[in-house]
């Protein structure tokens, strides 16, 4: 394994190769902002929170999907990134219906802390008001389509984590819908197994435990890196 | 920012409130005795607090709400038309939040539901005689229909933001909100 030297904001830092520039990046206090990547499953480019710019190059690359190379000149947080990020916040805040005070994820939401961070304190985009559905069907967990950002996290983890794959996408751009198995009611799902891991890595309030209330939701992502802990490294440690 | 102090007058704060539960203003009178402070320092001019009936021109104006019918639309045209300051007070002023969940049906049928389905005794729907104002097809957030000079997120704004945003615009000074700018 070679060792890469690159510079991140005009910090000095070494990456190995197959590394990417988002997880070198991390590992060195600088936190891209994300909302699709989840440590412990693969990466997807979905939110294109994470791009940077890379001197030499002039589109702008999603740094959870750019691998580090020697050299490399890389910038995360210039105007034209600040601003590009506050545009994506803003239409995930446009698309679907977002009500922050009704919401059981209130408080502890990573789209919304995402827009305090970046500064987003209103949206300029005329919100779409969409109807979308509510799927209480299964026993323990409901999803609300309404909160729904299509980072696919619950895809990934139900596929390469549980491994039952229950979840998937259908649909394109705006007709985008998380469905289980065949479009079924979740609760009807032959693959889930219940064990609720896409509602701990869910960002939003549209995986959660019923029962909840409004800002009554909370999220435990470390169980996430525990599991994978274990199966790499054989250590059972939190 | 230039500071709102005039040729030695008090500037002049008025407050309004548009379509929303009238949590903001409760989170207003949250300010507590800091009220004397800011009563202080400025005048008082239009306000639900004092039961205003007209609005006279002021230099900061507070708007609590959404814009959701024919009576809000005249007031915040009239608002803007009268206030150096235009702040988008609370979530329902800055995105329509709770009052705008109703733009998810048509309006004919969010009436139906409210006065004929939900209703004991039927007496008839609001329409245009001028008593009861028309709603709007949409609510919408003030930025979309007026210049909005700040948007002062939260359901309802903290009293501690509330206080900040106005003593700074009061002093001239860049208001410090961290950790008060947040949806909900
Ligand atoms: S999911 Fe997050 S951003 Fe969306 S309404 Fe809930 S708390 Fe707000
Ligand atoms: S509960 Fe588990 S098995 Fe069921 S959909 Fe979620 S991650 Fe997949
Ligand atoms: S349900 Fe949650 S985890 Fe799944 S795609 Fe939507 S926001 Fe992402």
């Amino acid at each position: 394994m070679s060792v890469n030297t690159l510079s991140i904001d005009g910090k000095m830092v070494t990456g190995t190769t197959g590394e990417t520039v988002f997880d070198v990046a991390w590992n060195n206090g600088v936190r891209i902002p994300r909302l699709c990547h989840v440590g412990g499953v693969s990466d997807v480019g979905a939110c294109r929170l994470c791009l940077v710019e890379v001197e030499g190059q002039s589109r702008l690359v999603a740094s959870c999907r750019t691998a580090v190379q020697e050299g490399m000149v890389v910038r995360t947080d210039t105007p034209r990134l600040q601003a590009h990020r506050r545009l994506i916040v803003e239409l995930l805040f446009a698309e679907r219906n977002h009500v922050c005070a009704v919401c059981v994820q209130n408080g502890n939401c990573e789209l919304q802390d995402l827009a305090a961070s970046l500064g987003v304190d209103h949206v300029r985009l005329r919100y779409r008001y969409p109807k979308l559905p509510v799927d209480t069907s299964h026993e323990r967990f409901g999803i609300d389509h309404n909160r729904c950002v299509l980072c696919t996290r619950c895809i990934r983890v139900c596929d390469e984590v549980e491994g039952a794959h229950t979840w998937d996408l259908r649909g394109r751009g705006t007709h985008a819908l998380l469905i289980a198995d065949f479009g079924d009611p979740w609760g009807q799902s032959e693959s889930c197994t219940s064990c609720g891991k896409c509602v701990q890595v869910c960002p939003t309030g549209a995986l959660f435990t019923k029962g909840k209330s409004v800002a009554e939701m909370q999220k435990d992502r470390r169980f996430l890196k525990y599991i994978v802990t274990a199966r790499e490294k054989h250590e059972w440690i939190r | 920012m230039d500071p709102l102090t005039t040729g030695g007058s008090r500037p002049r704060l008025a407050t309004v409130w548009l379509g929303g539960c009238s949590g903001c203003h409760m989170s207003f009178l949250d300010m507590d005795e800091r009220l004397l402070d800011l009563a202080a320092r400025v005048e008082i001019g239009a306000t639900p607090l004092t039961d205003y009936k007209s609005f006279a021109p002021v230099d900061v104006t507070l708007v609590e709400g959404a814009v959701a019918n024919e009576e809000h639309l005249e007031q915040i045209r009239h608002v803007r038309r009268n206030t150096r300051v235009l702040i988008a007070f609370g979530d329902c002023a800055v995105t329509g939040n709770v009052t705008a969940l109703r733009n998810l049906f048509a309006v004919d049928d969010v009436l139906d539901r409210a006065y004929r389905q939900t209703s004991a005794v039927v007496v008839g729907m609001p329409g245009g005689d001028g008593i009861v104002p028309r709603l709007l097809d949409r609510v919408r957030p003030l930025h979309e229909l007026v210049k909005v000079d700040y948007h002062l997120q939260g359901c309802p704004p903290s009293a501690d933001a509330i206080f900040e945003l106005l003593t700074a615009l009061l002093d001239g000074r860049l208001a410090d909100l961290r950790g008060e700018r947040r949806f909900g």
